[in-house]
């Protein structure tokens, strides 16, 4: 039958699903605001090292200090007198990147060991399944201050440290998500037919349990930017002089009552790429499953 | 009902056992020994390894964890603290219950924000109230902790002076970090339960429920509310883990004398025994809590208590 | 209408569509039939014929986000259902009309025992009664139903799926109603069990005295259980008539038969089975003359550009050109039957 009606009124086309998505979720328009400003953000983040020099955000330059927002400084100037701007694009790209990087890879360490714990069932299952409890018992910014500790913070460990935080997230999802697939008719209709294992996860269940990976994975991504931005608050963040957008706003705590300036440009910074994501990643859900909105 | 709870009890020992394991384990990554550190640059090697011997550090891993439950559960030994030299269990618990009272207060003034508004607006959905909800929630899933602290610290600390900016002078003390913590788990209910009340809602159920000439308020009260609850039960527990998380920054950003400012300040030091106490602790009390919520789940549906009863008609 | 003191239910020229912000989905599009009472009338038709939707728009629970009853009129023993006020259909709702749904799985709220489900109704519907009462009538009706009256304090997931259809059955008779809705009330069920609970509904209707409106898609059930037929396609009705007038009649509606041809028989020569070719058209955009044309195969040029008329033999009424008494005086087609 080439569409079913559902009771909600809804209805499926099959074939073209993804021109099908595209179309719901360009008539968001929540979804395509946070999609320009994302946009936006990453044109910003990756043509305004043209402009404006790494140096110029760790510079310290007493004569600029606390300087309000002008002309040369469209932002003003931190307590050490280093250019805001600098820094929040600096410190974006940073933060950025180890939050895109640390969802890929737990992306992929949580959907491998998740796929194999619902494919093979049993034994295997047991162990994964309570391993993760034990894992998740650790409220995850104490765990993730323990490894960055003990590892020592850098790029690649914070990344260590997010995945290890996040990839649980993944284990459950595509867990369930393989264990309702592979009850479905057409799974164990190419399972009769002789396809095996890693055949069957390729072609039918990673296919299908993609919308609700992508979905999670974008609603992940605005996750670890706060997350990675309350690391480096609290002190466990790249280290020194890399600028990160967390790191200022501690920093500009001393300064609350003279320069609120400090403040307010890292705070936005945050919330506004959070939000952009967000709106995509909600925009992207409804458009997945338009029985929730309707 | 009994034997489900005595199992979920009995899991909680090897849960226990993991977790302290594994926080063990991330710490004995580092390098540096509890000799050195305890005694000083000052003292020989001899002194440090004679030292590191007598407390066990030079025994297999293994072993040396072993001894380390065994201190910890039995005589709630957790060490002696690099930076004041003293027991660990001491200076660590009057810290552990402030955090554990913050995250608390917390957990209640989230639940009690979040869920009844969630559930307004799934019945009242597209009113304006739902509208304004999901708009402020929308905006708070995208505002870390701190930076929310931040903006309260500024606001009524610094420019209406209505509230104290530093520790915990008084009950007053409490309010902005229990809001900073609160608000974004109040946010997260909110979606959560609106959206587990929307999908009761489209229920075969539910539907049932109206053809039999039921009342508008009796569908909501009854038949939806019930079913849409328990997924909101073990979501209310697992907030625990994220307030307790928020704790954490919120002491530090407050300047509160709990645990999360402790370890902060502590990874300074490099003071292992204190940090893996604090982690312990913090976990062994999310671990509670969730027994306690999965009981609740089982008592309340009886698809799970009905596999722990002995079905006596039949 | 002429008969009206016999007529249950009357429905006229309903129509009803699904709203939603990308598309509108026409379900029923101004389909009329009326049940006599104490009579079955059995609504046919493929899934997504609207036969649901028909039901749902009778006890107005359409979903209300996006379900639109355009226009119509649905008389419940000479009353207007479409203008009463929502308390007054919650007076007919399980009390008058009640209906049994598809799928006894989802039915049934999984955190409530079944007993409770059941008084629940009879509470409802009886103000001021006894909580001793109240579990009396359930005995009974569980009793009547074939359920151990001491199982009324288990949960809806205890009971297997025919069991469980028939606490949903219990449930919709305990306030005797005087019209019955079952929609596809044994799809879901084994066909061993689809029988016994076919003849236990018979049984109860006989006792109550109850019309009822039998949606399903399988004919056999129609020819044991019901008294007059409706077949749906699209929304719209292609035929309707006594089960004799379907089952015996000699000329039919094309999709009738074959509806008829896709189905086995084990009294005519084993020959293969004739399917109906293509699929249903998409609601949201249904073709502009007749709406079975695209895959009939006695499609003329006028059942591509112009809506078929009703035509009459007594209780049998056809909607299709070929039954156009112009079309057979000039034998535009062959005529409809084999």
């Amino acid at each position: 039958m080439a569409t079913k009606k559902s009771p909600s009124g809804a209805s499926y086309v099959g074939g073209g699903k993804w021109k099908e998505i595209w179309r719901r979720f360009k008539k968001n328009r929540g979804a395509v605001i946070g999609l320009i400003m994302l946009a936006v953000l990453a044109a910003v983040l990756l043509g305004a090292p043209l402009f404006v020099f790494y140096e110029e955000a760790i510079t310290q330059n007493m004569e600029f200090m606390l300087e309000k927002p002008s002309a040369a400084h469209i932002f003003g100037n931190d307590g050490y007198g280093r250019d805001i701007f600098a820094r929040i694009i600096y410190g974006g790209r940073v933060s950025v990147a180890i939050a895109i990087l640390a969802t890929i890879c737990s992306c992929l360490v949580g959907s491998f060991l998740g796929a194999i714990a619902g494919y093979f069932g049993g034994v295997v299952d047991s162990v994964i399944m309570r391993s993760l409890d034990i894992f998740m018992s650790v409220p995850d910014i104490l765990f993730t201050m323990a490894v960055v500790y003990a590892l020592g913070a850098n790029f690649v460990n914070l990344i260590v440290a997010l995945t290890l935080a996040y990839f649980t997230n993944y284990v459950r999802l595509v867990r369930s998500e393989v264990l309702t697939l592979s009850e479905q008719d057409y799974v164990e209709a190419s399972r009769a037919g002789g396809a095996g294992g890693l055949r069957i996860i390729l072609s039918h269940i990673i296919p299908n349990a993609i919308g609700v990976i992508i979905v999670n994975t974008t609603l992940n991504i605005a996750k670890i930017i706060i997350y990675e931005s309350t690391l480096s608050f609290l002190g466990l963040g790249m280290p020194a002089p890399q600028p990160e957008w967390g790191q200022m706003l501690s920093e500009a705590r001393e300064f609350m009552r003279k320069a609120p300036h400090l403040m307010f440009f890292p705070a936005l910074s945050i919330v506004i790429t959070a939000c952009s994501v967000n709106l995509i990643g909600d925009g992207l859900r409804d458009a997945l499953d338009p029985h929730l909105k309707s | 009902m009994h034997k489900y709870i005595a199992k979920r009890i009995l899991f909680l020992i090897p849960t226990i056992i993991g977790v302290t394991l594994i926080i063990y384990l991330v710490m004995n990554i580092t390098p540096g020994d509890p000799g050195r550190s305890i005694l000083g640059s000052g003292v020989s090697q001899a002194d440090v390894d004679a030292y590191n011997h007598l407390i066990g550090y030079d025994l297999p891993f293994f072993q040396k964890f072993l001894n380390y439950l065994k201190d910890v559960f039995l005589h709630l030994d957790f060490g002696i603290s690099y930076v004041t030299k003293q027991p660990v269990f001491h200076e660590i618990w009057p810290r552990y219950i402030m955090t554990l009272k913050l995250a608390f207060i917390g957990m209640v003034l989230s639940t009690v924000i979040g869920i009844p508004l969630g559930m307004y607006a799934a019945v009242k959905q597209y009113s304006p109230m739902d509208t304004a909800a999901s708009i402020i929630s929308f905006l708070l899933a995208a505002i870390p902790t701190f930076v929310l602290g931040l903006v309260l610290l500024f606001f009524f600390a610094l420019k209406l002076k209505w509230l104290p900016s530093y520790g915990i002078p008084d009950w007053s003390g409490y309010i902005m970090p229990a809001l900073a913590i609160s608000l974004p788990i109040a946010a997260q209910n909110f979606r959560f339960t609106k959206s587990s009340m929307l999908d009761a809602i489209r229920q075969d159920y539910v539907r049932t429920a109206r053809a039999k000439g039921a009342t508008e308020q009796l569908v909501i009260w009854k038949h939806v509310l019930k079913n849409a609850l328990l997924p909101v039960i073990t979501q209310v527990g697992m907030s625990l883990g994220l307030l307790l998380c928020g704790a954490v920054v919120a002491e530090q950003l407050f300047s509160i004398q709990g645990i999360g400012s402790l370890i902060v300040e502590r990874i300074t030091y490099k003071d292992e025994p204190v940090i893996i106490a604090g982690t312990i602790l913090i976990s062994i009390c999310f671990t509670v809590v969730m027994l306690v919520v999965d009981v609740i789940y089982a008592m309340i549906d009886p698809r799970i208590r009905a596999k722990y009863t002995k079905t006596s008609k039949r | 209408m002429e008969q009206e003191k016999n007529l249950i239910l009357e429905i006229e020229n309903l129509r009803v569509t699904y709203e939603t912000d990308l598309e509108t989905v026409e379900a029923v599009n101004g389909i009329s039939f009326q049940i006599e009472k104490g009579k079955t009338l059995g609504l046919v038709g493929e899934t997504g014929a609207g036969k649901t939707t028909t039901a749902l728009s009778i006890l107005r629970l359409l979903p209300e986000t996006t379900g639109r009853i355009k226009s119509g009129v649905i008389r419940f023993e000479g009353k207007d259902l479409l203008s009463a006020s929502e308390e007054q259909l919650r007076g007919v709702r399980g009390n008058r009309i009640s209906m049994v749904f598809q799928d006894p799985m989802s039915s049934l709220n999984p955190v409530y025992t079944v007993g409770d489900q059941i008084g629940e109704a009879i509470r409802l519907h009886n103000a001021g009664i006894s909580p001793q009462e109240v579990e009396r009538r359930v005995d009974e009706i569980l009793e009547m139903v074939g359920i151990m009256p001491s199982r009324k304090v288990e949960y809806p997931h205890q009971f297997s799926g025919g069991m469980k259809q028939r606490v949903v059955i219990a449930m919709a008779l305990c306030c005797e109603p005087e019209l019955l809705i079952a929609d596809e009330p044994t799809t879901a069920l084994d066909v061993t069990i689809q029988a016994q609970v076919l003849a236990m509904i018979a049984q109860l209707r006989k006792r109550l005295g109850t019309s009822m409106l039998m949606i399903t898609h399988d004919l056999g059930i129609v020819a044991k259980t019901c008294d007059d037929v409706c077949v749906m396609y699209a929304g719209k009705l292609v035929e309707s008539g006594t089960v004799e007038d379907i089952f015996r009649g000699e000329r039919h509606h094309p999709y009738t038969e074959g509806l008829f041809g896709s189905i086995p028989n084990l009294r005519t020569k084993a020959r293969r089975l004739k399917p109906i070719l293509g699929l249903m058209p998409d609601p949201t955009d249904l073709p502009r003359g007749c709406e079975f044309a695209p895959r009939c195969e006695k499609c003329m040029e006028i059942c591509q550009t112009t809506k078929p008329e009703i035509y009459r033999e007594g209780t049998h009424r056809l909607y299709c050109h070929l039954f156009d008494p112009h079309i057979l005086e000039t034998g535009g087609a062959a005529n409809g039957h084999e």
